[in-house]
């Protein structure tokens, strides 16, 4: 049953995944997108990470899509009649390398994590049911990794200031 | 119990293959810049989907480097959304076929 659900949302994803990438309109490209982060929620909800779920709803599908879409009608790219869509040849080259990426990257999903390093089956589920979807996230975020966790408030500080600076006209 | 975590790994995993050469494939395809970046963060997303199938067997560290490709995420189109949009300014396009101010 969760596998069938799981199917679902990966087919949607990986169709939306394509067509945001063969929309010539950059407007329509976006919806795909988002469509293509929905699903990718609806995975991580079956993969035992809530709060990464409900981070990706808000974080990509609302933040940083809007911030995409903002940009766009912003300069007014919206239409379609400018096409950047290559000819045959920019077809095959890129379905080539794509392809070649694919079996490679296919190869690689055969691995499967040794014996000796994996948790114990259901561990996973446990431990969301023991502490919460937030908890299980938050005690490693803030004992093992709170220096990168300050570091990454820095980084996004600078990226504040870089944006405000590069897209002002006169300082 | 069945563990869902084994089951759906290697489907996860494929996904996040297929989601990621999309998004290659979309890169060097296009040349509106706006739509290259979001191949970028369709690469992204690929990759924190496979962080996640893997946190399910080895343990939630999976998850908070996931966030952290979150806030990476968000700086990075915050400051490339602002490089486009001085390089609209310049140029009155955002095809890149159309800005080659580096190449002599």
């Amino acid at each position: 049953m969760v596998a069938v659900i799981f199917w679902i949302f990966s087919a949607i994803a990986v169709a939306s995944a394509l067509l945001c990438v063969t929309r010539r309109n950059p407007v329509a490209s976006a919806l795909w997108l988002v469509l293509t982060m929905f699903s990718l929620a609806g995975m991580f909800v079956l993969l035992e990470a809530h709060f990464i779920a409900a981070m990706q709803v808000l974080v990509y599908a609302g933040a940083i899509m809007v911030l995409f879409l903002f940009v766009i009608m912003l300069l007014n790219v919206g239409r379609a009649d400018t096409n950047d869509l290559p000819g045959w040849m920019g077809h095959v080259l890129m379905l080539a390398i794509g392809g070649v990426l694919a079996i490679e990257l296919w190869a690689m999903t055969r691995i499967v994590p040794a014996d000796d390093i994996r948790l114990p089956a259901g561990t996973m589920q446990q431990l969301n049911e023991q502490q919460g979807a937030v908890q299980v996230i938050a005690e490693p975020l803030f004992r093992e990794y709170l220096v990168p966790f300050e570091i990454t408030s820095v980084l996004l500080l600078a990226a504040v200031v870089g944006a405000v600076v590069l897209a002002k006209r006169r300082l | 119990m069945i563990d869902q975590g084994t089951v759906l790994l290697g489907p996860a995993l494929i996904v996040s293959a297929l989601l990621f050469s999309i998004g290659v494939a979309g890169v060097l395809l296009r040349r509106n810049a706006i739509i290259m970046f979001m191949c970028i963060e369709l690469m992204l997303n690929a990759v924190n989907l496979s962080f996640i199938a893997l946190a399910q067997q080895l343990g939630h560290e999976g998850q908070v480097f996931v966030f952290f490709v979150m806030a990476v995420a968000a700086a990075e189109a915050a400051v490339g959304l602002a490089i486009i949009i001085a390089v609209y300014r310049h140029k009155q396009t955002v095809d890149l076929n159309k800005i080659n101010l580096l190449s002599g």
